[in-house]
């Protein structure tokens, strides 16, 4: 498995640095090995695994470790925190090779300073599984360097040390951390031990609270929306509502008289203002008159039309026997289509950042899910070394993708520099909804042919899709002819089902006129839409249970067995049945993402016309778990953002512009439409842990249209599922 | 223009040119208290929820001139980790928050209901609290809805799933 090769480099030896710092005992720092050429990950990656690839390119020390001088161990994480967990599996890992207690570890983020960020980015459902080997490592290295300083200092052989908590006894005598790391200039580093065996780990598997709970309870200002720094100014930038549209100028001189502006900024291509406050620096903004150049006033018929199979250029991206001929015959061929809707990410923190110019240094805090990137742009734009910026992220309000570029902390920089001042400069929720790098629409065309027996001879999946990972800046456009079709936009539109004889899935990649990008899960949730809903027709026509017609197709490998399993586990879990019992019907479907199967069971009924999901029941195999409670909640949130995103959200092209603009008219799910009941199932089919964060947003959709489909004899073809009015249950 | 303001019992007086200017901006500004959020700016998501005389109150389309001589209360003010209120309790024991940021609106908005319906039906909550979570944590969240009900009054306790 392609997890397994990622995660067995070493540590190197001559890499280790400790210095000291205020407060701060020792300070343990390495040469980074993770690393490597994103593009040949991509393509070495791109065919079975849709790992986002996790890479970048350092050759300085950086810092992974504090302890402090009250025998804290502070983790610089490399990745970010948007949510989903990963500083609280992180210091699971980290505390149960290090020998401290969870309330010894302490985690932040890493600046670009620090060097310690993924030279890549936070995404793809991959900071547990590529830090699993490397953290442990460092961590054990570490405590092996800590305790050979300590018997040097208590005059006893290491081999007589124990140590718990983060202090260390042997001879009678003991000491902490902090007293062993004291005033070491010179550290020996010992080969990267050996790690723990999973039974012996304390933390590793349990369901620890997360780290950042307290925080996040009482409302420490965390976000990037949170910072300050003395003397800060407020920032705005004209952001267009047109689709396409390029800034030309702008008339400020309305604007130059609004309260509390200081200075209205007017670059080559963009136009900004700071002021004293946020609704001042807005204000003032809307008094600009800008001229946009647009060339085509779009429509949301428009675009549909663009995103049609058929059109734009295909890629075979998966094949297996001869698909082609066993469909050639239109007569003997089943053929269904879906399709699925724009969407918005919508996450609640606003995109801004803060930036501080002082002459040559640049100092930036945001929410991004790309530090390295960030960083590069800002030297770039200010035609500065990259050392000269650090970029020191925040927590996010939300990731989902949307913080894969970040491009307004340039535009903060820019402000900065211009009033000699820290600007933190934040878009509206309008600019948001309007300049968002949005879930591209999709349109899906499948065909099957079915032997006498009612298994499936052949299948064939089309999906065409805007860009998703070409249309992200973190994948160079060098990858674009090397790999053909949008890794993204077919991310869980591959057949699954290796025991088909004959199957083939095709890619068609459409230039959309606005930005299209990562949305959590890629395009996961709508190819599994589409391909489990396209199944349940086949399983109903030839009157089959859903699961076991599944079951039927799958192949006898490993990734068969495992993808077998999460489907049994549901089915017993759930009691699935194909009866309507007091007016509610269960839906079925399963998908495997980035190696991680999922299925799931919803329960759902219908009360004029508005599809209510009851209870979702979800078995996942994520592979080894670190935080179970984590995971849990992972699958909880996805799932109803699948529900929020499959039953409601839809962006439409109005006049040129993307709409709505506003939280209520973007309908999203709310409390009041959230499963009262969700039963999540966790096996463990790999040694190493997997993908969590995206994996249960696969199956959602098709099972909820599968349950309405048993409710209504009705098929729905298209996210968000819209039932007719006229039609009871 | 000078106001003067009660946050958090602590009374504040504030210069501001405009009057009109939203509560939220106040709060977070010039009183340096972070943790009520701006989502919308247009009273659409809750991440601004604040407490003004035991309502809950949508800060970000609140004029500040409204709030004078009430008193309000922010999820600073709420409790704090030595002290914490019921429903941050409640919260942290069933681990509610993933990003966080909507939290606090949700736990003022929650705060608010259970002094008006101190043990709150699932149909009490899905009317009442409607704030936005991107990261949909709803399903916790109505969890640790009953649970803060029961903390605050003698009910028993609902058996918690996580930690
Ligand atoms: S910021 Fe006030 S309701 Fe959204
Ligand atoms: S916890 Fe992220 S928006 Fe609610």
């Amino acid at each position: 498995m392609n997890q397994d090769k990622k995660n067995t480099k070493k540590v190197s030896r001559r890499s280790f640095l400790v210095r000291g710092g205020l407060g701060t005992a020792g300070v343990l720092a390495l040469g980074t090995y993770l690393f490597r050429n994103p593009i040949r990950r991509v393509v070495a990656g791109a065919i079975n695994t849709a790992d986002a690839p996790f890479s970048g390119n350092t050759d300085t020390p950086i810092v992974w470790f504090e302890v402090t001088t009250d025998n804290y161990i502070v983790l610089h994480s490399p990745k970010v925190e948007m949510g989903q967990g990963t500083f609280t599996g992180l210091a699971q890992m980290a505390a149960d090779e290090l020998e401290v207690s969870m309330t010894q570890m302490r985690v932040v983020h890493a600046n670009s300073a620090s060097g310690n960020v993924d030279g890549f980015a936070t995404g793809g459902s991959t900071s547990i599984s590529s830090l699993w080997m490397p953290l442990r490592e460092l961590a054990a290295t570490m405590r092996e360097m800590i305790s050979s300083e300590a018997a040097k200092k208590l005059n006893v052989n290491t081999s007589d040390l124990s140590i718990t908590d983060g202090v260390i006894t042997g001879g009678g005598k003991s000491m902490t951390y902090a007293e062993a790391v004291m005033g070491v200039k010179d550290w020996k580093v010992p080969d990267t031990p050996k790690l723990k065996s999973l039974s012996d780990y304390k933390f590793i598997g349990k369901p620890i609270a997360r780290v950042d709970l307290n925080d996040k309870v009482f409302g420490a200002p965390i976000f990037g929306m949170d910072a300050t720094l003395p003397d800060m100014l407020y920032g705005a930038v004209a952001r267009p509502s047109l689709i396409g549209a390029k800034y030309i100028d702008a008339n400020t001189s309305k604007a130059e008289n609004m309260p509390g502006v200081v200075k209205i900024i007017k670059e080559k291509d963009f136009v900004g203002v700071v002021a004293n406050s946020y609704i001042e620096a807005h204000n003032a903004k809307d008094a600009i008159e800008v001229e946009w150049e647009t060339d085509k006033n779009w429509s949301t018929a428009d675009i549909r039309a663009m995103v049609e199979v058929g059109k734009g250029k295909a890629y075979v991206i998966q094949k297996e026997g001869h698909p082609d001929e066993s469909l050639e015959d239109p007569t003997e061929t089943i053929i269904s289509e879906y399709w699925s809707p724009i969407g918005a990410h919508a996450q609640l923190e606003p995109n801004g950042a803060l930036a501080s110019v002082e002459g040559e240094r640049v100092t930036v805090m945001i929410s991004t899910q790309v530090v390295g990137l960030t960083r590069d742009e800002i030297a770039k734009r200010l035609d500065l070394d990259k050392n000269e910026v650090n970029v020191v992220p925040t927590f996010l309000g939300g990731g989902f993708g949307r913080r894969l570029h970040t491009p307004n902390a340039v535009q903060a920089a820019v402000l900065s520099k211009a009033v000699g001042k820290p600007v933190k400069c934040f878009f509206t929720r309008k600019e948001e909804f309007q300049n968002d790098t949005f879930r591209p629409p999709t349109h899906h065309v499948l065909k099957a042919k079915l032997k006498i027996d009612g298994t499936i001879e052949a299948l064939e999946h089309n999906v065409s899709s805007g860009d998703v990972a070409f249309g992200s800046p973190i994948v160079p456009r060098i990858a674009e002819p090397v790999l053909g079709a949008d890794l993204g936009a077919w991310r869980g539109g591959m057949i699954q089902y290796g025991a088909i004889a004959n199957y083939q899935a095709i890619s068609w990649r459409v230039k959309l006129p606005f930005a299209t990008s990562w949305w959590r899960s890629l395009g996961l949730l709508a190819n599994t839409f589409a391909i489990e809903s396209f199944m349940d027709e086949l399983a109903v026509k030839t009157n089959r249970n859903p699961a076991e017609f599944r079951l039927a197709h799958i192949q006898d490998d490993g990734r068969g067995k495992r993808l077998k399993s999460v489907i049994e586990a549901v089915v017993e879990k759930s009691g699935y049945s194909d009866e309507v019992i007091n007016g509610k019907a269960m839906g079925f479907a399963v998908s495997t993402d980035t190696n991680t199967p999922c299925a799931q069971v919803v329960e759902v009924s219908i009360h004029e016309a508005e599809i209510k999901v009851h209870k979702v029941t979800c078995a996942m195999d994520p592979g080894l778990v670190v935080n179970p409670d984590q995971v849990r909640a992972q699958c909880e949130g996805a799932i109803i953002m699948g529900i929020s995103a499959v039953l409601y959200e839809k962006m439409e092209v109005v006049d040129g512009a993307l709409t709505p603009t506003i939280y209520g008219p973007y309908q999203m799910a709310l409390m009041k439409h959230a499963p009262k009941e969700i039963d999540v199932v966790l096996l463990q089919g790999a040694e190493v842990p997997g993908a969590v964060g995206e994996p249960p947003l696969g199956p959602i959709g098709a099972a909820i249209a599968n349950a309405v489909f048993r409710l209504t004899g009705k098929r729905l073809r298209e996210m968000p599922l819209n039932l007719d009015k006229n039609i009871v249950s | 223009m000078t106001l003067a303001l009660t946050v958090n019992s602590t009374s504040h007086t504030i210069e501001i040119a405009d009057e009109n200017t939203p509560l939220l901006w106040v709060i977070r500004d010039m009183l340096e208290l972070k943790g009520t959020k701006f989502g919308c700016g247009k009273a659409a998501c809750g991440a601004c929820t604040v407490h003004v005389d035991g309502e809950a109150v949508r800060s970000c389309s609140y004029a500040v001139k409204f709030a004078e001589g009430k008193q309000i209360t922010t999820i600073e003010g709420l409790g704090d980790e030595k002290n914490p209120h019921p429903v941050q309790q409640a919260w942290i024991e069933e681990v509610v928050p993933q990003c966080g940021y909507c939290q606090p609106g949700f736990m003022m908005a929650t705060a608010a209901l259970l002094e008006k319906v101190s043990s709150p039906t699932d149909d009490d909550i899905d009317k009442n609290i409607i704030n936005v979570c991107r990261c949909a944590t709803y399903y916790r969240m109505r969890k640790a809805i009953h649970r803060a009900a029961a903390l605050m009054s003698s009910l028993p306790l609902p058996e918690s799933q996580n930690t």
